[in-house]
């Protein structure tokens, strides 16, 4: 089973890199760019085919590891 | 002063740490590994280091505050034992709960490696007590990612409860925006838990301990805490 964790940081949070990437865009003249916000995705294979517990293991796995919610918000995805 | 430092792969001021340690002890220091479950009998103090552990993967600090020996810590912290993070162990202690907030990527997106003044706020902790309240001493920082940021009211928990004990200023003491080369808020360079046991800084004290380093600031933090030991003992 596939599956996608993303994770963003918290409208608010500062992020110099994302900022970094918007000035870079808007030097090399990609037009419309108003913001740009940096973020991770991490692709998932689960040996579980449950859905649910699927969800839940990442879920988890998000809370302790992937995320730290401090900061940053997650979303759980399973593909497949 | 029992003391023991942490060590993660990718970690490299432990040397240093246990040599600044032993110069202000005279005990040699234990070296804990990281997958290891607990700490040596009768440690006083545990040091987690600066380097960059695992490579800094994920967020600074994230693999290493998940490992074996991070409970032990915690229990360690919970008895009220102290714990001192440096740089990377600021990054680890903060990733792993038992300090708030999150040290975010240096304002100016550099990384910067040189010395840096930090005034120190209060004298009366274990961390502090080798200096005089105001007093400005000079050490030097090695970071990209020692931007020190938390919600309002953390910091206004911080500034409330007397917790930032280290801030950056100028040389002559002025806590200003040019002196705060990273961005921290409120200028942030340590802060200590809610029971005062457990304080994370982004400098180096361990660098400037010796003679040959040129310049001897960092001491204090370290004998601060031995007399600490010694007249609880």
């Amino acid at each position: 089973m596939k599956a996608r964790v993303t994770v963003t940081l918290k409208s608010g949070i500062l992020d110099p890199q994302g900022k970094a990437i918007e000035g870079a865009l808007k030097s090399l003249g990609v037009d419309g760019v108003a913001s740009v916000r940096q973020g991770k995705v991490f692709d998932i294979e689960l040996a579980d085919t449950d859905k649910a517990k699927a969800e839940a293991a990442l879920k988890a796995a998000a809370d302790k590891l992937l995320a730290n919610t401090v900061i940053e918000n997650y979303r759980v995805e399973v593909l497949s | 002063m029992k003391s023991a430092v942490l060590v993660f792969p990718g970690i490299n001021r432990e040397r240093d740490m246990a040599r600044a340690l032993k110069l202000a002890s005279g005990n040699e220091t234990a070296m804990v590994w990281h997958a290891d479950t607990a700490l040596p009998k009768g440690t006083d103090l545990v040091v987690v280091p600066g380097g960059f552990s695992y490579g800094d993967y994920l967020r600074c600090g994230a693999i290493a505050a998940r490992a074996p020996v991070m409970d032990a810590v915690r229990d360690h912290a919970a008895k009220g034992g102290l714990v001192l993070g440096v740089c990377n162990g600021f990054q680890i202690l903060c990733e792993s709960g038992l300090l708030p907030g999150v040290l975010m990527r240096n304002a100016q997106l550099k990384f910067v490696c040189r010395d840096v003044h930090m005034k120190v706020e209060r004298s009366d902790t274990p961390f502090t007590r080798g200096y005089n309240a105001g007093q400005v001493i000079r050490v030097p920082v090695a970071h990209g990612e020692g931007n020190y940021e938390a919600d309002e009211e953390t910091l206004t928990r911080l500034e409330g409860e007397g917790r930032v004990l280290y801030r950056y200023c100028s040389a002559e003491g002025v806590v200003d925006e040019s002196s705060n080369f990273n961005g921290a808020a409120h200028s942030i360079a340590g802060i200590v838990n809610e029971r005062g046991n457990v304080l994370g800084m982004m400098p180096h004290p361990e660098n400037h301990v010796e003679e040959i380093m040129g310049c001897t600031d960092g001491r204090g933090l370290f004998a601060g805490l031995v007399q600490h030991l010694e007249k609880a003992a």
